[in-house]
């Protein structure tokens, strides 16, 4: 490696991070392309071999999953028996385009965050994987369903192990792609395929900005691949290291469904539930932290970009927890805590090295606690007749023991419960944003506290409205169908609440392990950097605020969803709740300020090409065809008439000629 | 002789058949007319070689012939066929070769 | 090197025989005629196949070239060879010839719709199928001596009678305004063809005036004029350069077609069988991208340079406006046929960027379109005959009906929004590089082109495959195995040459290279080269305890 020269230099410079001095591949590691190339067997075998492989499809495809976790156990054990530098490893597959300077490889880099992505991605995407088993088990296109999860979970690893930016794309279209598909899986849904559209497009925005950054990468150092570009960044000017910045953060939007590119988020949960765990809330919308992480010295050397990735954040964390509030559906309320909490990652990776590895941590606590709680509200609706609006719902703790525990050990964990995971790394995200200092510390700060408290509010009121209070499924709802029929609500089987269970004490004890000793961040400091940031009053007033502001947001819900009836349907509300129950008009928005007058274009030039371009081209045969017309009645076919004009024909040249010759 | 009275001479046989061509309906008038002219284009070439003194002219005048002669064959035996399905002679009644 | 053999001459004549063979079988053999013509484009891949191998990338620029005088008094020779770009062309036409044999293999043999917009009745004239099959083959011998051709006056003949066997196929087999369609192909492409001529022939006199033939004549011999552009024994005069260079791009760019010559395109595209379609857009269209590169660039490079900026802007016109024509479609043809005008000007914005990722993402994107293109157009043409209507409205929910044809029609678009991982994204990609490197507003505006491509694709696939089941659609049969056969090499060599382009890239690097230093063109150097010493970051990260 021709860079290990300059990563020492900057290794020994400060704490930590520019992890990109890396060893080959070997031993052990050298089955680091089995991670992926697993899945994507598994995905392939069960596209290609269509009905051939019905019967045994799922369990194939769960084989696959679990191979990969198994290999990434290995790997992590493996990479535990390693010290320090040498923990990082690429491994060189084969070259994919070389044109000139553009160089690029199919090569994976795995170091410690990739590793805590690749345990993240395969552990919960295997125990999703089995839970699916149990949940699509009366879908008629089970197998297909087996080969999207496989194909997400070979593409998302690919982006977490890619070596250079171009193959990350690959991976981060690649999951778009599963996304898309596995949004709209139930296809004959016309409300399905227009969300799985919705999405793809929302995050192609985000694309054009990860082609850009590269673009950006391209003509400023002449490479792409994490270890040179991370490695020289130092190199660029401010402006060009701000661009590549925002082009990312662009990236990472769409991906994250972060402001303002967060509206296909909500939608998306048209997708089957354990979809909604795996990839919108689990792992592909995280790809965005991961890539800001991954980019931290790009970050790192534009402050500009840095704080617009924390406002961007700010805004988002608020945006969700505000939609979360009001919704009535349980999985698009679970889906707008989804974007607020990434929003507390991205916040966090934009504090720069005092707050990547808290990002990361938030991230795989919340991987564990918010898979939870998607696949507890997967359950309800499996026992309830696929009901999602929560206000149909009402007292199913006695009929779903086991979905209530896990579910409420996920929900307490997500609102900070003391020593459960939450607590924990969401802390560390408020610290870290105080600890940012000056105005902005204060303002990020309080975002973050307020958060805490509506995120509290939010989800005791999903808690409440499902599990306790009066059995309100058993009334026929306003215009019900003549077929309505009475739902009877039941446990799940084991091989979905399972996947639930284990997920739960993920929920309760991760974030406890991580902080055991600085675990987690001492993990992750030699990739990411990190640095202690100065808080300005004590450790506990911070904790001390964030425990009452959760505290504050429980009480509310609970004086409002529990000592009140909750009514069968939604009452008006104030204007804040009308406004939150669209989303905040995000759609409206979009409509207005894009989707409109993009038809309104496109009208226009489907006329103009018609009447424009083709009209002229048209015209000028017409003219050349009238003018034709017109001249052809000189040819009268009289036989004197032609001699006549032979004549004069004759005159005028002749006269034309004696004139030339006497001037 | 000064050979210009040939030239002359020739250029009034033109004008005349000329003004048969324009003037005349019969189609075999019409005809003769054109043979007027063409022999009129004759004594003008051969004048030039005269004059000259050279054999240009007569060997264009010998290329006429052979052209006029083949086109009175196919020329005659045009207007006779129109002459057997019209009924008429008359220039002036065929006006099929138009547009 | 290649011994004497003469590969390339075979290979243009062996289709065209094989033309006149199946033109010549007697009337009602209608499976003879088909099977021959699969046979001869099967033998023809070989040989194309056998002439890729032999090739070797390392070794002269033009192989396996060949010269014979045709017309000593103009100095013409039937003179062939290629070089990488023009090889990896002729193995595209090679490769995709048997397809569009196969895919059309009904289409000539019912007759066609009436220009009243009938239903067809009665039966299709006797030799139909023949004559389809023949006019095939004649446009493959002729695009193989056009990729092939290293004598200006042989390639402008060839580029030319293209018309006349493409103007039968569009005219004569088709949708209701087929004629209306094949004379406006016509009209437009003669138009080109007819300035360009002037250019050949003033192209001509220049070199004659320079005595470049020797004796005072002229020459057509393209490497004999670029190698004296090069060395600057023919100094043109600019105005001069500046105007044969429009001659010829003229013919070029509304071949490619490159916005605002497109026009002829939808009317042809919607209105010809699926398989003439592909023929028209996979290789036909190709010849004028290619000839940009190979011609413009090597006889004219002041020229190019001068006129790059503005071909550029109008490429760039053409991505976005052909996207956004494509997204307002109402005809499932007709929106393909945008798409293209948009991929189109990818390419020939990736040309005259000049640099080398420009060239060789362009050169890698003719090839690429080639497959993506004939993969969705070809299902498309599959789902239409089932349904016998071409407009999106009429169909919906396909994916529950025949879910292999909905998958591979959604992999072919998917290839056609430049999915990574699929063979046209590194394609794209590198042209998009390329471009940016040189003229950055360009490449940004191309790439929200990436963003109308997903919404072309992805409305049509909704608005076909997904949804309700719509009355008329419950009846469409799944892809059968002659179907099968057709998508399958398409799918795989999109899957292949995504993630491994090497074998093709190899091929056109050095060729790239070549152009490249006969337009003096060199890369944009990286602003901020990666050195080795780089500087730390600054301390600040050194934070206090908490």
């Amino acid at each position: 490696m021709t860079q290990t020269s300059v990563s020492s230099v900057y290794l020994a410079s400060t704490e930590g991070g520019a992890g990109m001095h890396s060893v080959a591949a070997s031993g052990v590691f050298s089955a680091t392309w089995l991670v992926i190339g697993l899945p994507l067997l598994g995905a392939a075998v069960l596209l290609l071999g269509g009905r051939r492989t019905n019967r045994f499809g799922h369990w194939l495809g769960t084989l696959f999953a679990l191979g990969s976790f198994a290999v990434a156990a290995a790997l992590f054990a493996a990479m535990l028996g390693e010290s320090g530098a040498d923990r990082s490893i690429d491994q060189h597959l084969w070259n994919w385009v070389a044109v000139g300077d553009f160089q690029a490889e199919i090569g994976l880099h795995l170091d410690q965050l990739s590793m805590v992505f690749v345990l993240l991605i395969t552990g919960v995407g295997s125990l999703i994987h089995i839970y699916s088993i149990g949940y699509m088990e009366h879908d008629e296109n089970r197998r297909r369903f087996f080969a999207y999860l496989n194909l997400f979970l070979a593409s998302m690893l690919l982006l977490v192990l890619a070596n250079n930016y171009l193959l990350l794309y690959v991976g981060w279209e690649g999951v778009g792609l599963a996304s898309y598909l596995l949004i709209g899986f139930w296809q004959h849904k016309p409300s399905a395929a227009t969300a799985a559209k919705k999405a793809f497009i929302m995050n192609r925005v985000g694309d054009f900005g990860l082609a850009v950054a590269i673009f950006l990468m391209f003509t400023a150092f002449g490479t792409f691949s994490f270890d040179e570009v991370l490695g020289g960044s130092a190199a660029a000017s401010d402006g060009t290291m701000t661009a590549i910045g925002l082009m990312l953060l662009l990236a990472a939007c769409g991906k994250s469904a972060q402001f303002p590119l967060q509206a296909w988020l909500g939608d998306a949960m048209e997708g089957p539930t354990p979809v909604s765990a795996l990839i919108h809330a689990a792992t592909m919308v995280t790809a965005g932290v991961y890539l800001i992480t991954r980019s931290a010295e790009i970050f790192n050397a534009s402050p500009d970009a840095q704080l617009v990735v924390t406002i961007v954040g700010a805004i988002t964390v608020l945006f969700g927890a505000i939609v979360g509030c009001a919704k009535d559906d349980i999985k698009k309320a679970l889906a707008a805590s989804t974007m607020s909490q990434i929003g507390y990652m991205i916040l966090a990776a934009g504090l720069g090295p005092i707050g990547y590895a808290f990002a990361i941590m938030h991230l795989v606590t919340h991987g564990f606690f918010k898979a939870g709680l998607f696949l507890g509200a997967g359950s309800v609706m499996h026992g309830m007749n696929d009901e999602v609006d929560m206000r149909r719902y009402g007292g199913l703790r006695k009929y779903m023991p086991v979905t209530f525990v896990t579910f409420g050990l996920g929900y307490l964990a997500i609102i900070g419960f003391p020593l459960l995971s939450g607590f924990f790394s969401k802390d560390k995200i408020i610290e870290a944003a105080f600890a940012k200092g000056g105005t902005t510390g204060y303002v990020l700060g309080s975002v973050t506290l307020v958060a805490a408290a509506l995120t509290a509010y939010y989800m005791t009121r999903v808690m409440l409205m499902t599990f306790f209070g009066r059995e309100r499924w058993k009334e026929a709802p306003v215009g019900a169908p003549a077929d309505w029929h009475e739902p009877h609500p039941h446990e799940s089987p084991v091989s979905m609440t399972l996947p639930m269970i284990v997920l739960a004490f993920g929920s309760v004890f991760a974030g406890g392990l991580f902080v055991l000793n600085d675990a987690f961040v001492n993990w992750l400091t030699p990739v990411t950097g990190f640095s202690h940031g100065e808080l300005p009053f004590s450790v506990w007033v911070v904790t001390g605020m964030a425990t009452a502001m959760v505290a504050l947001g429980v009480a509310v819900a609970y004086v409002q969803y529990a000592r009140r009836e909750v009514p069968a349907v939604a009452p008006q509300g104030s204007l804040v709740t009308v406004a939150a129950r669209k989303d905040l008009y995000q759609d409206s928005i979009n409509e207005g300020l894009v989707m409109r007058p993009g038809q309104y274009l496109t009208r226009l030039l489907v006329w103009l090409d018609g009447r424009g371009i083709d009209g002229f081209v048209g015209g000028l045969a017409a003219f050349i065809g009238g003018t034709s017309s017109r001249v052809r009645k000189v040819q009268t076919g009289f036989v004197r008439s032609y001699a006549l004009s032979m004549f004069g024909g004759t005159a005028v040249v002749v006269a034309a000629t004696l004139m030339a010759r006497m001037a | 002789m000064n050979p210009a009275n040939y030239l002359f001479l020739s250029a009034l046989l033109f004008t005349i058949g000329a003004a048969g061509v324009l003037l005349r309906r019969n189609a075999i008038v019409v005809f003769m007319c054109v043979e007027l002219m063409l022999n009129a284009t004759n004594l003008a070439f051969v004048t030039f070689a005269r004059m000259h003194g050279n054999y240009d002219g007569q060997i264009i005048a010998f290329f006429t012939m052979v052209v006029a002669a083949a086109e009175v064959v196919v020329g005659l035996s045009i207007i006779i066929a129109i002459f057997r399905s019209r009924r008429t002679a008359s220039v002036d009644d065929a006006n099929l070769m138009k547009w | 090197m290649n011994g004497d053999f003469p590969w390339l001459t075979v290979m243009a004549a062996l289709p065209f025989v094989g033309g006149l063979v199946v033109a010549a079988l007697p009337a009602g053999k209608r499976v003879l005629a088909k099977n021959t013509a699969l046979a001869v484009t099967l033998a023809e891949l070989v040989l194309a196949i056998i002439v890729t191998v032999k090739f070797s990338p390392d070794g002269d620029r033009f192989q396996f070239t060949e010269s014979y005088a045709w017309i000593k008094s103009f100095g013409v020779h039937w003179s062939l060879g290629v070089d990488g770009i023009g090889l990896v062309l002729i193995l595209l036409t090679a490769a995709l010839m048997p397809i569009l044999v196969l895919a059309s293999w009904h289409d000539a043999d019912t007759p066609q719709v009436s220009a009243s917009g009938e239903a067809p009745s009665g039966k299709a004239a006797p030799r139909s199928t023949h004559a389809f099959f023949a006019l095939m083959l004649m446009v493959e011998a002729m695009v193989v001596v056009s990729f092939a051709a290293t004598d200006i006056f042989v390639f402008y003949i060839f580029f030319e009678a293209m018309l006349i066997p493409m103007y039968f196929l569009i005219g004569g087999f088709g949708g209701a305004q087929r004629s209306y369609a094949a004379v406006k192909f016509l009209l437009y492409n003669l138009l080109g063809g007819l300035v360009m001529l002037a250019a050949v022939v003033a192209l001509y006199v220049v070199t004659a005036n320079h005595d470049l033939g020797g004796t005072g004549q002229g020459t057509f011999d393209l490497v004999r004029i670029s190698q004296a552009v090069a060395t600057g024994e023919l100094d043109m005069n600019p105005t001069a350069e500046k105007a044969m260079f429009l001659g010829f791009m003229f013919a070029f760019a509304i071949k490619a077609p490159l916005w605002p010559f497109h026009t002829w395109l939808p009317d042809t595209m919607t209105e010809a069988t699926p398989g003439v379609a592909v023929l028209v857009t996979a290789m036909v269209d190709k010849v004028g991208t290619f000839a940009m590169l190979r011609f413009c660039l090597e006889i004219f490079p002041d020229a190019s340079k001068t006129f790059a900026p503005v071909i550029v802007t109008l490429a760039v016109i053409g991505i976005i406006y052909g996207a956004l024509l494509a997204v307002g479609q109402t005809d499932i043809k007709r929106l393909i046929a945008y798409t293209s005008i948009s991929h189109f000007g990818f390419i020939i914005m990736g040309i005259f960027a000049m640099t080398t990722q420009g060239h060789s993402g362009a050169t890698l994107y003719m090839i690429n379109h080639g497959f993506s293109t004939a993969a969705l157009l070809l299902i498309a043409g599959f789902l239409i005959s089932r349904r016998g209507s071409k407009t999106i409205a009429d169909f919906g929910g396909v994916q529950k009906v025949a879910p292999v044809l909905a998958g591979t029609f959604l992999v072919a678009g998917l290839a056609t929004l430049s999915l990574p991982g699929l063979a046209p994204f590194v394609s794209e990609f590198l042209v998009l590089v390329g471009t940016y490197s040189r003229y950055e507003a360009a490449g940004l505006f191309a790439t929200v082109g990436i963003i109308l491509a997903a919404l072309y694709v992805l409305v049509l696939y909704q608005r076909t495959m997904t949804g309700p089941v719509k009355a008329g659609v419950e009846k469409i049969r799944d892809l059968n195995v002659r179907e099968l056969v057709v998508v399958a090499p398409l799918m795989a060599v999109l899957l292949v040459l995504g993630v491994y382009p090497k074998p093709i890239l190899d091929v056109v690097n050095p060729a790239v290279e070549e152009t490249m230093s006969q337009v003096e063109r060199t890369d944009p150097k990286p602003s901020n080269p990666i050195v080795p010493a780089a500087q730390p970051l600054a301390a600040e990260t050194h934070g206090g305890s908490k």
